[in-house]
């Protein structure tokens, strides 16, 4: 256990240091944070009939999913261990006495928390700043914060959870381009990027909730603005859990199959 | 032009000798747009219009700034990735040879993958069109035309600014993605759905709007009077790239090498 908290700890420290380079990209994402604040505005502007969530509410989903991006976008991947399987390097990583999927586990979670925690606040100091109703406002009680809090790391668990699947499907495709593309889509679509869950129809709406892709970013965020009720939230808990559970035994068993099957040619 | 064409030859070559990381690559380009437009479709279930602009006229504009991207990409890639050359050291290769810097660098890269996107957006350009009674006239279609060309000189005028801004960074810079990336996601829609200080900075200093909403009005017949100078404004979007060559050989003449 000691191997894997000191991996993760340089791995956080690694990623502390590409500070101007956070701030870039704080930079770009507030504006496309403000894209996408616009384009709703104009939707809700279009009709008077009231929408499964408010505007207010939309707009404080859109500035979390800009500030806690590298929590839970896909396409977020590191080409280290997709070399190591492309490559054979894995022969090196083998030779450790560890645990391969716990290895890459700690990585990957320190390299999005790093990435995260460097972004976030400057974008939510500036969405809090600004005049309603574009701004960022506090949950309306303690308990929906701390639930927001609750559901995010969990959601961060299950997201890495995932991009694990993802770097082990390549062992069978061999093809890093592929199973990039399809997880990547996937999680756009079914994490509620490209359309809030809210806003779906209802049968796609049903297939998002059984996939675990929304319980990464929709879920939190949505407790935070107020839109999923604080009962609904205990039960998402429940939710999440599972999930971690499954994708772990999973992720384990596939890593298990790939790494029995491996043949390292040399070179 | 004779040696760009052997660039495209031989870069086109290059490319199709890994063919299944190559149709990968092509599918995705279809694929990551495309289901932008699914997420635009889905939003118009639910409400009527977008700042007064229907579905069908949204995915008009849509169309005409996805295939000018694509375009642009296409050919201006060399421009887009242009800072590894600054690292590397070999834009002194370039400098060296008794050609143009601006062909060359086009002829450094050549994304043909980029059809997975061209694709999704001629296509969605046919549904708009099919659904929309629009009255066609040779200028309109002219006027179409026009649009997207104006449009892939825009694009790729933007990455030639990004590209000069590389001589002095050195590193790439995210935050000119701004101007692509987001520039084709916000010009996507009709740019009066937005705050006008950003219309008129995307109208007046990088000129989208005129490959955009104010064609368009001309197009779907939303104006009367002046119907001449909305159809030429594409046109005046095409005078971007001039300041864009100037910027680039200012560039080019500050130019000290990494030395890598």
């Amino acid at each position: 256990m000691i191997a894997y908290y000191s991996l993760f700890k340089i791995r956080l420290l690694h990623g502390f240091q590409y500070r101007t380079a956070a701030l870039a990209g704080a930079l770009t994402q507030f504006f496309w944070g403000f894209i996408y604040i616009m384009v709703y505005q104009a939707f809700y502007n279009s009709t008077s009939t009231p929408q499964p969530i408010t505007l207010h509410e939309l707009i404080e989903v859109l500035w979390l999913q800009q500030s806690f991006l590298a929590f839970f976008v896909l396409w977020l991947r590191d080409n280290e261990i997709i070399d190591h399987i492309t490559k054979g390097n894995i022969a090196y990583e083998l030779c450790r006495p560890i645990n391969l999927y716990s290895f890459w586990y700690a990585k990957l979670i320190a390299q999005r928390l790093s990435k995260g925690l460097l972004r976030f606040s400057p974008i939510l100091i500036i969405a809090f700043l600004l005049p309603y109703p574009y701004n960022l406002t506090l949950p309306d009680n303690l308990i929906s914060f701390i639930l927001f809090i609750i559901t995010l790391i969990l959601g961060l668990i299950i997201l890495v959870a995932i991009s694990m699947l993802m770097y082990i499907s390549i062992f069978y495709t061999m093809n890093g381009t592929g199973s990039l593309l399809i997880f990547s889509l996937m999680g756009e679509f079914f994490s509620g990027m490209n359309i809030p869950v809210p806003l779906m129809p209802h049968l796609l709406k049903t297939i998002v909730y059984i996939l675990p892709f929304r319980y990464c970013s929709d879920l939190p965020f949505r407790i935070y603005a107020g839109n999923i009720g604080n009962k609904e939230a205990l039960i998402s808990i429940i939710i999440q859990i599972t999930w971690i559970i499954i994708l772990f035994s999973i992720g384990k068993l596939g890593m298990k199959k790939a790494l029995k099957n491996i043949i390292v040619q040399g070179g | 032009m004779k040696i760009y064409f052997k660039y495209l030859k031989i870069l086109i070559k290059k490319e199709l000798q890994y063919r299944t990381s190559f149709i990968l690559l092509a599918v995705g380009q279809f694929f990551v747009p495309f289901i932008i437009f699914v997420g635009i479709y889905l939003l118009f279930l639910r409400f009527p219009n977008v700042g007064g602009w229907s579905l069908y006229e949204v995915a008009l504009t849509y169309a005409i700034i996805h295939i000018a991207f694509s375009i642009s990409e296409c050919f201006g890639r060399g421009f887009d990735v242009f800072s590894t050359n600054i690292k590397s050291g070999t834009f002194d290769r370039i400098l060296l040879r008794p050609r143009s810097t601006i062909l060359q660098v086009f002829g450094t890269r050549f994304e043909f993958s980029r059809i997975g996107r061209l694709l999704q957006a001629i296509i969605v350009l046919i549904y708009a069109i099919y659904h929309l009674n629009i009255d066609w006239s040779i200028m309109k279609t002219i006027t179409l035309m026009f649009m997207i060309i104006s449009g892939i000189i825009i694009f790729i005028g933007i990455f030639m600014i990004g590209a000069t801004f590389a001589f002095w960074t050195i590193e790439g810079l995210e935050v000119i993605n701004i101007f692509s990336d987001g520039g084709r996601a916000m010009a996507q829609y009709p740019l009066t759905i937005y705050n006008k200080f950003i219309r008129k900075f995307f109208t007046f200093v990088i000129p989208l709007g005129t490959v955009n909403y104010l064609p368009l009005m001309f197009v779907l017949d939303k104006v009367n009077e002046n119907k001449f100078i909305y159809m030429l404004t594409p046109l005046l979007g095409i005078l971007f790239i001039i300041p864009c060559i100037t910027i680039w050989n200012h560039g080019v003449k500050h130019y000290k090498s990494t030395g890598s």
